[in-house]
């Protein structure tokens, strides 16, 4: 990644979900874009306010877990047919219904390690740093009890002074230049 | 479910609108939530008490450790199987373990579907219950198959000797069954850990921690848009891991239940496992849950109605199984088989017709004591009853093992089955294994979710919708 100077950003402090999300969806009504929320909790309403609607996960999972399914229940065609067939109690060698279990099994296994390995990759984590670590308020209080709006400088609407003002408008506790 | 008269309506602990016990104490703030769990990992001053117990559990996983070390030097002989019962403590510890494991898996998964926010302060533990249960339970087939260090070839691998694993085989199954049980336990909890593990990261004081902290969290920063997916993610968990946990517990009885055994070869077996596993579960949950708020003062977190709720929970759990003892009852007479009857009628009143008292009477005779609220409400009863239950529930894979195996069909291949010292040591083993891993659990990692406690306050709403507000700006 290329080194990059300046600011990442502005970042507006508030104590309740509510100012959250009413300057959020401000900001975005204004044309915003390239903004985020941090809380420390889910909250959805600032997601919606953001116009964050949908994610990927579930796909992610879906194509997991068919994947499972199809590896397991070919695996057990091809051992129990052509690599190593055995008669049990006369059974057929494609005894289909006694593979269901572990096709299952797996289906479950690759759904989930999709759902929770494809949701970090999706969220780009892991990511020891990130610019917002640098503001001096963001983490004593983004884990525990504040909420925050960023609004970020490559956004074709950021100007420092402007956006402070907008964010201002607010009535945050804070607003403060992150620098990267 | 209305109050008894005899409650004060003006009790804190209780909800004023539905009279129910709150499920967290009043008064809590978001900050006030994060400190009273984070500190009991980030305190430099760990309390004498954890290491007394930590050093007792340690002890006790002592003893497991040298039962195998000797297991492995001279076989599996060393313990009380032999023909007929060739299935003993380790099987019945086995499928003790994992039921109790699934309490967890439903308390994080079930009840999350089912959207029961009571849930929340109990989750964490609870899971981690299920990884140290199942720790416990995945180790005893290993050490059964006889040569544990080619435990592998339970798996299907291409290898020199050109031969491939059984499918059809229900033991085959429970390789599937338990490992991606494991996987998934794991990776929910760990899941369910990263924006606690980024509290933690930004509260740590001391450099080895804020880094411990640091790698867990992943760089966890609390993105609305992160959340929005992370709690997708956590729903399809949930999603994935009931109809797992209902499968495990299954596929375990299918061991027994495609046996032609009398005794094991029912169909009621699946139902009955899972319900079982659950009972024993809850029970389990609340044996850790009551000493753990007491000793650290969790009482507004961990409330009366998660214990309440969970004896409703073992009360309709402990009915299920109930019925399947009574279905196996019925189905021994219904059947007009002659081996089943004599089954059951050795399973009762037989030699070891004593074990079969002490299962109805733990599992079912004093659970009844849960239909009263005065039970549900008392720590100390609940803990008691808890106790009770987990000794029925292992008295129940003891009958279903040993007293099906040891007199099947023919009088002539009737035998007996006592457990010798290293069997009684390798059980007691795990409990200390189990309990030392806990210990261990409560003092490095936060065993209530901070999320999810948070998002349970009142002023965790956003109070009115941003249009009616931005119409008031």
């Amino acid at each position: 990644m290329p080194i990059r100077e300046g600011i990442y950003g502005l970042l507006a402090e508030f104590d309740t979900p509510t100012e959250l999300v009413v300057a959020a969806k401000t900001a975005y009504d204004a044309g915003w874009r390239r903004m985020d929320c941090y809380s420390p909790y889910p909250v959805e309403e600032a997601a919606e306010a953001i116009g964050f609607h949908r994610n990927y996960v579930p796909l992610v999972c879906l194509v997991g877990g068919l994947v499972g399914l199809a590896a397991m229940f070919l695996m057990e065609t091809w051992v129990s047919v052509l690599a190593y067939p055995l008669n049990i109690a006369g059974r057929p060698l494609f005894s289909w219904p006694a593979f269901i279990i572990p096709a299952y099994e797996w289906t479950i296994l690759w759904a989930g390690l999709s759902a929770a390995f494809g949701m970090l990759a999706l969220c780009g984590l892991p990511q020891p740093y990130h610019p917002l670590f640098n503001a001096p308020n963001f983490r004593s209080g983004a884990m525990v009890d504040k909420f925050f709006l960023c609004l970020e400088a490559n956004d074709p609407k950021f100007e420092v002074a402007e956006s402070r003002s907008f964010l201002e408008s607010f009535g945050p506790v804070s607003v403060v230049e992150v620098e990267y | 479910m209305a109050t008894k008269p005899d409650l004060p309506v003006s009790d804190p602990q209780l909800d004023p609108k539905t009279g129910e016990f709150r499920v967290i104490a009043p008064g809590y703030t978001f900050k006030s939530v994060t400190d009273v769990i984070s500190r009991i990992v980030l305190t430099p001053h760990t309390p004498m008490g954890w290491f007394f117990g930590f050093m007792l559990a340690s002890t006790i996983c002592l003893m497991l450790f040298t039962a195998v070390t000797w297991l492995f030097l001279r076989g599996v002989g060393i313990w009380g199987l032999d023909i007929p019962v060739g299935w003993g403590f380790a099987i019945i510890n086995f499928v003790w373990w994992i039921g109790i494991g699934h309490a967890g898996t439903l308390i994080s998964a079930i009840l999350l579907l089912f959207k029961q926010q009571w849930r929340n302060s109990i989750n964490r533990f609870a899971e981690a219950m299920t990884i140290f249960a199942v720790i416990c339970a995945g180790m005893f087939p290993l050490i059964h198959v006889g040569r544990p260090w080619l435990g592998y070839w339970l798996f299907p691998y291409p290898n020199t000797m050109n031969v491939w694993p059984q499918f059809r085989s229900p033991l085959l199954w429970d390789v599937f069954a338990v490992s991606t049980y494991a996987t998934i336990s794991v990776v929910f909890w760990y899941i369910g850990m990263i924006p606690d593990f980024g509290t933690m990261r930004d509260r740590a004081k001391t450099k080895l921690a804020q880094y411990f902290f640091g790698i867990l969290c992943l760089g966890w920063r609390g993105s609305v848009r992160h959340w929005m997916r992370y709690e997708t993610a956590s729903l399809l968990l949930a999603g994935l891991a009931t109809p797992l946990v209902l499968s495990v517990h299954t596929v375990i009885s299918f061991d027994f239940a495609v046996a032609v055994l009398p005794g094991w070869h029912t169909t009621i077996f699946p139902p009955y496992f899972v319900a079982g596993a659950i009972y024993s579960g809850f029970a389990m949950v609340i044996t850790l849950a009551i000493p753990i708020r007491t000793f650290y003062h969790l009482e507004g977190l961990i409330t009366i109605r998660h214990i309440d709720n969970m004896g409703k929970v073992m009360l309709a759990t402990g009915l299920i199984v109930a019925y399947g003892y009574s279905m196996e009852v019925f189905m021994a007479w219904y059947s007009a088989s002659h081996w089943e009857y004599f089954m059951m009628w050795n399973r009762m009143f037989g030699p070891m017709g004593w074990s079969y008292g002490v299962l109805i009477t733990c599992n079912i005779a004093l659970p009844q004591l849960l239909w009263l609220r005065s039970t549900r409400v008392s720590p100390l009863k609940m803990f008691i009853m808890s106790l009770i239950i987990n000794t029925g529930m292992w008295f129940e894979r003891f009958v279903i093992v040993v007293t099906s195996l040891y007199r099947d069909f023919l009088p002539s291949s009737w035998g007996t089955y006592r457990a010798t010292r290293w069997d009684y040591a390798t059980f007691v083993g795990t409990l200390g294994l189990f309990t030392a891993l806990f210990f261990l659990f409560v003092r490095f990692l936060p065993m209530i979710p901070m999320s999810e406690i948070r998002m349970m306050l009142p002023q965790a709403k956003v109070t009115a919708e941003p249009e009616a507000m931005e119409a008031g700006d």
